[in-house]
């Protein structure tokens, strides 16, 4: 079981939303959050003075999948994120002990599928 | 308790009585009649030792200077209660787009207004309402005419305020059609042109009497075009040019989806949108029953047909939407009061309360069905609905004006003009002629000026500016900063 973690602009969710459905992993979720990378922010004035805005709204997407989906869902992430310009976001994939399933008590692969 | 009512009786008998003690609010109530303020003045110890009581001439005179004041005052409120107006297709607009545009949303609405004013006062108003060469004014430029005469307290100036306040009404009703996506300088260019020439020129056409004036539409050999607030003057020019504009700039990024059906793109805060459809409406008993610029009963006669017709509006718009859509959809029943609104205008002070409920009724369902039709099949983006409320309705309304004149059930003119109390045909073509020829004025000309626009200095701004909003883009500044706002789209 993996955990894939991907931060993507926000406006792209739609488009891996629909990407994702199309590989079938229906299962995921999506959180707001704020970051920085390469974009390196940028500047809003207010009243006059000048201020760095260094985090940026991304949205962060979480789905636990078995061995076997992992690379289905990162191409579908791919797909749907990718504009070729700074800033489409990451992709990190990490290890997942356990699952389970809290209405049925059901563990393991059966858990997340 | 019973005590309280023993009093209130006794003081019911005494009012009614006549009596000499009776309360001086039943006297101040009723307007006192000319005679009465005769006799009152000869009563009073002070003319009796002055010279000769007034004579008839003096008196009424006097009456008169204070009708000229009533309706200076009341016209007045009017044009302030109608500049509120701008207050409420702020929230409307803010409330039915998204968070990412809110600071470009008011920026507009703020900006149409302060152009608007400016342009209106140099050139538009004497476009409209100075002495006419047969298209349109000639004299009244920057107010002159009306500066230093009368002593000062000329009616021009609350006159100008008023059809000010009206112009202002016509520009922005373009903002929300065109909204979240407009470059903001290529709209302050079009809120500048706007009230400059666009809506003064066609205003010339069908109010220019109304002053120094006089227009085309005012001498139809059918009968003077009826709009007696501005369903088409204001309402139908304004929601043309938003359909030209909004097909000019095509729709917002991910309205149409790849099979080419519309997507939902829901506003950020209803509540606001809410706001604002009853500050409209509030608005609404300015830009209706002021448009008599008379202080008399007529007042409450529009009043009343004006609030019959937005109830019935917001009535039928959710009745249809809860067919068609199986919720009672609160967007669309906000459109319907507007639509109800829209559609009064033109016959408000000519139409008895009983046609006001039938034009609103029409209008509710019309404006949903309109929505739908401009989003799903015609597939021009309008996020607020700004062609359908006050287009189509505009539309709809000076039409039935065609239909439902009644002005002698009223009792303001011998004959009714409207095809269903009797008076045939020719009111209605008129109609047609006025509305058929604002369509073509403004659908025309606002297609001409928003192409030049786009080939000159561009009119949208670039995708990822769209993508990440107008308020950082163009304005550098979030409306909510601090706030969390899920904004995917």
């Amino acid at each position: 079981m993996k955990m894939i973690t991907a931060y993507i602009q926000p406006e792209r969710l739609t488009a891996v939303k629909q990407a994702l459905y199309e590989a079938k992993v229906f299962k995921l979720s999506v959180t707001n959050a704020l970051g920085c990378g390469q974009q390196m922010g940028y500047s809003e004035t207010y009243r006059g003075v000048q201020t760095e805005v260094n985090l940026l709204k991304k949205v962060r997407v979480e789905i636990a999948v078995n061995d076997g989906f992992v690379k289905p869902t990162v191409d579908a992430i791919i797909q749907g994120a990718r504009t070729d310009t700074i800033g489409d976001g990451k992709i990190f994939i990490s290890p997942l002990e356990e699952c389970i399933r809290i209405r049925t008590g059901e563990k393991g692969g059966v858990a997340i599928g | 308790m019973r005590r309280k009512m023993a009093i209130l009786a006794a003081m019911l008998l005494l009012a009614g009585g006549g009596g000499f003690i009776a309360p001086a609010s039943a006297e101040e109530v009723a307007p006192p009649a000319m005679t009465e303020m005769v006799e009152v003045d000869t009563a009073s110890p002070a003319i009796e030792e002055a010279s000769a009581p007034p004579t008839l001439e003096e008196v009424s005179a006097s009456v008169e200077a204070t009708q000229m004041n009533l309706n200076i005052v009341w016209t007045a409120v009017a044009a302030f209660l109608v500049f509120f107006m701008q207050a409420g297709f702020a929230m409307v607009e803010t409330g039915f787009t998204r968070a990412k545009n809110a600071v470009n949303i008011l920026m507009k609405n703020l900006m149409d207004f302060s152009m608007g004013s400016l342009a209106f006062f140099l050139v538009g108003f004497g476009l409209m309402f100075g002495a006419s060469n047969g298209l349109f004014g000639t004299t009244h430029f920057g107010l002159s005419g009306i500066v230093g005469a009368e002593g000062g307290n000329a009616w021009g100036y609350t006159f100008f305020i008023f059809q000010l306040v009206f112009a202002a009404t016509a520009a922005t009703i373009v903002s929300g059609a065109m909204a979240e996506r407009t470059k903001f300088s290529a709209y302050l260019v079009y809120s500048f042109i706007v009230s400059l020439v666009i809506y003064p020129i066609f205003g010339s056409w069908a109010w220019g009497g109304l002053l120094d004036g006089g227009g085309w539409l005012e001498n139809l050999s059918t009968g003077a075009f009826c709009d007696f607030a501005g369903s088409t003057v204001v309402h139908s020019i304004g929601g043309w040019l938003a359909l030209a504009g909004a097909i000019v700039l095509g729709p917002r990024l991910g309205k149409y989806g790849p099979d080419k059906k519309p997507r939902a793109i829901m506003g950020h805060n209803l509540p606001l949108a809410a706001l604002g459809v009853f500050i409209l409406w509030f608005g609404w008993f300015g830009f209706n029953p002021g448009s008599t610029t008379t202080g008399d009963g007529s007042i409450g006669r529009i009043a009343v047909t004006t609030n019959l017709a937005a109830a019935a509006g917001a009535v039928a718009a959710l009745a249809a939407a809860w067919a068609m859509f199986k919720k009672p959809d609160a967007s669309m029943t906000l459109n319907g009061a507007l639509a109800g609104l829209v559609a009064i205008t033109a016959p408000c002070a000519t139409v008895t309360p009983l046609g006001s409920v039938a034009i609103g009724l029409v209008a509710g369902v019309l404006v949903v069905l309109s929505v739908v039709f401009f989003d799903a099949v015609l597939k021009v983006d309008d996020p607020v609905g700004a062609v359908s409320v006050h287009g189509v309705n505009g539309l709809w309304g000076t039409l039935a004006a065609g239909l439902f004149n009644a002005e002698a059930v009223l009792g303001t003119g011998e004959t009714s003009t409207g095809l269903f109390y009797g008076g045939g045909t020719s009111q209605l073509i008129s109609q047609l002629i006025g509305a058929g020829a604002a369509f073509a004025w403004a659908f025309g000309i606002g297609l001409v000026m928003f192409l030049a626009i786009k080939y000159t200095m561009g009119l949208r701004v670039t995708p990822a500016e769209e993508l990440r909003g107008l308020d950082i883009g163009e304005h550098g500044m979030e409306a909510y900063s601090g706030f969390q706002i899920f904004s995917t789209q």
